[in-house]
């Protein structure tokens, strides 16, 4: 729409066939031709995005495609990492994820909910605001070094999926806070004031009002988080993965095999580079998978939520 | 609802004198030249010397008014005259706006609400409210009137039920809806989510309903059914309106408080503030000379 | 009865509120206690500006400006790229795009900034380097010009949402004004709406660089890893995050090389601390410049 105006006006003051003969309107030309050019240098910043993720996708896709399949999605590694499948690093994922997401969860929700709802005092929220902040800015493998020292070595779970999960969960922490404050705020004040006039308490207003009404929100931040989860590795070099343990993890305190580990540990270690560049392949590609159709959710359930109040 | 209670007992007994002792009627409206007329009913709700803050910023002064069991009154004013912030001290909702102050005493049938022993929950479910705009909760028709009994403490299913088709009656919304109850409350029209708000506050069996300019955001049609149904709710519940709307007041109300700019100017029989208001203020006003 | 339990359960929300704080905390003592040891074998001084990186040579040799200048080196490459596409992607989204492009280029940017960074660590090491290498004649592909390439596309998305946000907030009144005086829509872009986002725009920087300068998995994969300072875009390099995550599977617990890459952690945390803090600076006064509260 907005275009289609943008066109109609350089068509109006670039006049195509006819010369500009005044001094005026030869500025007005160059006018126009500075906005066309400078719109077009815009645009193709724009394509690039597309350029990026379409090249991304298709590489990928195109050597990954092949070499997926039921076996490779349901078995174990074989002949040292060149044959088989990689389910154990499918369900080393899962556990991380679902363990991260398990501990973040409980935790983000209740400090949006404080933030949001008890109203405290400007310069906590400002504290606790430039915290969270920074708790996001804090570089992947500063967590892993914390997970490390704390849950491997201080708390004594070793190189485990519970030492992962913590770590992972710190670092999906802000994520989870800031969806769900964002999803809290949009909840209007308007039914928190018909809740409490009806004699329930601020605490059963928030459980049985403000956080039902938020929950797609809430729900948008969690899947968001377990998209960036599932794909983090630095956290969890030196917490959980392992290059390879034979058959599944049985226990939280056990290593695991994790995907985006694997894909590393294919690319930079073993002896048969060909072959595990092939299954490198695969498993990339079954992680983008994973991760984009995780974030493509929390978009559509975002957009779709975005309408509740507008109505 | 027994705390309440037992809290004023206690509180009241320690100042040496019982509710009865102040029921009568209880003129203490200066603003008024002494009309304390309550029909010879005892008031429900009566405030004495309220002063009202935000932040440091004064919104009401030295207010001091009764209103009468089982009446319409009416609170009409122009903008910012602090007519619906009055109101709102009525079941405390002031207090969810940080920095907010109140001095003075609020009596709901002779026991200090403002005091700091009375539970605003507790309070709340005496005193119910409708707002400005509809606020349905985002659930079903029959999960936001049985919100308030539930939070309630009402655990028996053929109860709740019963009172949710009560509220819908009584806030003759039942025909038109009875075939919904399942369905999304956000998907009422205007008016029938007000008067869905309407229901929802009356099956917590409030004793006083207050409504902050309920037909602000609504057509014509459903204004003049809230406004019959504010009629027909009279003979149980004692009601207060909040309106800028002066027809209104005088369709619904009893009696009728002028307030401007904090102060309350006028308070009396709404047939004697519409054709003889005493205070050259509130004529100015109703004549339509401001506000 | 209900109000004892009405303020236990706030107390409740507040404690776990500050866990956020509390892990902050946790990173930075841990980080001080575990990197401060290295100090009493190498004086401050050397260690960040030594210019030699041999932690398991004998003797050891802890200098990591070789290691700092690499990181440095790729967040500048990468900024060039990742400035101009996306501030550019941001402006003609907020500019140019209609609704109905909105809805399809907006996902396709968060969906770019959800790719996790071992792909785009591989897709650099088995398309972009080898590639690289061949396009331009390289002994090698794996260099610090690739790094800062990927590194760039990476950091796009985040600099293109950013910076989209700080546009949205620009009032609708001041495009009129200028419309109102004869400015085209370019010269309303350049002179009023730009100028007046520009703060937020060097919030979207300063946090694309904070990603950039912190991006670990990529770097390992795609920057070559030679510990020595960088003469040419085309060498080899390894920047902090790189040399911390490849060495501390090594590091034996309590030695010198592992305080050493505590110590690194520490200098890259503040160096990302001090981005971010500036950030919140700069975005809180842009949004009081335009009247927003928050």
């Amino acid at each position: 729409m907005m275009t289609s105006a943008y066109v109609s006006m350089t068509a109006a003051t670039v006049p195509a066939a006819v010369p500009p003969k005044t001094a005026q309107a030869r500025a007005r030309a160059r006018r126009g031709l500075v906005q066309k050019l400078g719109f077009g240098a815009l645009g193709l910043c724009m394509a690039a995005n597309i350029v990026f993720l379409g090249a991304i996708l298709f590489f990928i896709a195109a050597k990954g495609l092949g070499a997926i399949n039921w076996e490779f999605l349901t078995q174990v590694p074989r002949d040292s990492m060149t044959a088989g499948g990689v389910a154990p690093a499918i369900l080393g994922t899962f556990y991380l994820t679902l363990g991260a997401i398990l501990f973040s969860l409980p935790l983000g929700v209740a400090c949006a909910v404080y933030l949001t709802e008890y109203s405290p005092k400007g310069w906590i929220v400002n504290v606790l605001r430039i915290s969270i902040n920074n708790l996001a800015g804090v570089p992947s493998v500063v967590f892993g070094l914390f997970g490390l020292t704390v849950f491997v070595k201080y708390m004594g779970f070793g190189v485990s999926i519970i030492a992962g999960s913590l770590t992972l969960g710190i670092l999906a922490l802000p994520v989870i806070i800031s969806a769900s404050q964002e999803a809290l705020t949009a909840v209007p004040q308007s039914i928190r004031e018909a809740s409490l006039a009806l004699g329930a308490t601020q605490w059963e207003t928030i459980r049985r009002v403000v956080l039902p009404a938020a929950l797609p929100g809430i729900l948008t931040g969690v899947i968001l988080s377990v998209g960036r989860v599932a794909g983090e590795t630095a956290p969890i070099l030196f917490t959980a993965a392992a290059f390879y343990v034979k058959g599944y993890p049985d226990s939280p305190f056990s290593e695991v095999m994790a995907l985006p580990y694997h894909i590393y540990a294919l690319m930079t270690e073993g002896t048969h580079p060909e072959e595990q560049t092939r299954i490198a392949y695969a498993s990339s590609l079954l992680l983008l998978g994973l991760v984009l159709s995780v974030s493509m959710l929390a978009i559509y359930i975002r957009q779709r939520q975005r309408k509740t109040y507008h109505a | 609802m027994h705390d309440l209670n037992v809290d004023y007992e206690r509180q009241m007994n320690a100042e040496g004198f019982h509710p009865s002792l102040v029921k009568g009627p209880v003129g203490i409206n200066t603003n008024s030249l002494g009309e304390s007329d309550t029909f010879g009913l005892e008031p429900k709700i009566t405030a004495r010397g309220v002063n009202f803050y935000y932040g440091s910023k004064r919104a009401l002064n030295n207010i001091n008014i009764s209103f009468a069991q089982r009446r319409v009154t009416a609170i009409i004013g122009p903008s910012g005259c602090g007519k619906s912030t009055f109101i709102r001290l009525l079941n405390r909702m002031h207090e969810l706006v940080p920095g907010a102050r109140l001095e003075g005493e609020i009596l709901l049938d002779g026991l200090d609400i403002v005091s700091p022993a009375c539970d605003a929950a507790e309070l709340r479910k005496r005193v119910g409210m409708v707002f400005q705009k509809p606020n349905p909760f985002p659930k079903t028709v029959f999960e936001n009137i049985a919100y308030g009994l539930e939070v309630n403490g009402e655990t028996d299913k053929r109860v709740i039920e019963e009172k949710v088709v009560d509220s819908l009656k009584k806030a003759a919304l039942w025909g038109e809806i009875k075939d919904r109850l399942r369905d999304s409350a956000l998907g009422l029209s205007g008016g029938q989510q007000q008067r869905l708000c309407i229901a929802r506050c009356l099956a917590v069996s409030p004793e006083v309903l207050l409504f902050d300019e309920p037909c602000a955001s609504l057509d014509p049609i459903s204004t003049g059914k809230i406004e019959e149904l504010i009629l027909e709710l009279k003979k149980d519940y004692t009601i207060i309106i909040v309106t800028h709307n002066m027809q209104q007041a005088a369709r619904v109300s009893d009696r009728t408080a002028f307030f401007l700019m904090g102060d309350l100017i006028e308070e009396g029989r709404t047939d004697n503030i519409f054709k003889a208001p005493r205070d050259r203020r509130t004529e100015d006003y109703i004549t339509g000379r401001f506000g | 009865m209900n109000r004892r339990k009405e303020k236990l359960i706030k107390w409740l929300f507040t404690v776990t509120a500050f866990a956020s704080l509390a892990f902050l905390v946790g990173i930075v003592l841990v980080l001080f206690k575990e990197a401060l040891p290295i100090f009493k074998t190498v004086s401050p001084k050397a260690f960040l500006l030594g210019q030699s990186w041999y932690p398991t040579a004998e003797p050891p040799e802890f200098g990591i400006l070789p290691l700092i200048a690499a990181s440095l080196w790729v967040t500048a490459g990468a900024l060039v790229i990742c400035v101009p596409l996306g501030v550019g992607s941001a402006l003609y989204l907020h500019e140019l795009a209609g609704d109905k492009q909105r809805a399809v280029l907006k996902p396709v940017i968060e969906i770019l900034a959800s790719v996790p960074s071992i792909i785009y660590g591989f897709f650099g090491m088995v398309v972009m380097a080898p590639f690289l290498q061949e396009a331009l004649d390289l002994p090698i592909g794996l260099t610090a010009f690739t790094t800062s390439v990927i590194l760039g596309v990476m950091a796009t998305p985040t600099v293109a949402s950013i910076a989209e946000d700080a546009l949205s907030y620009v009032p609708r009144s001041f495009r009129e004004a200028s419309f109102a005086v004869g400015a085209d829509r370019w010269q309303t872009l350049t002179k009023v709406i730009i100028p007046a986002a520009g703060s937020g725009i060097s919030t979207a920087v300063i946090l694309g660089m904070s990603r950039a300068i912190g991006e670990t998995m990529t770097v390992l994969m795609v920057a070559g890893g030679s510990a020595i300072i960088p003469e040419s875009m085309f060498d080899p390099v390894r920047p902090m995050t790189a040399a911390i995550a490849a060495e501390m599977g090594e590091a034996p617990v309590g030695s010198d090389h592992y305080h050493a890459l505590f110590a690194i952690a520490l200098i890259l945390f503040l160096i990302t601390f001090v981005f971010n803090v500036a950030a919140e600076l700069i975005s809180r006064r842009y949004r009081l410049k335009l009247g927003l509260s928050r």
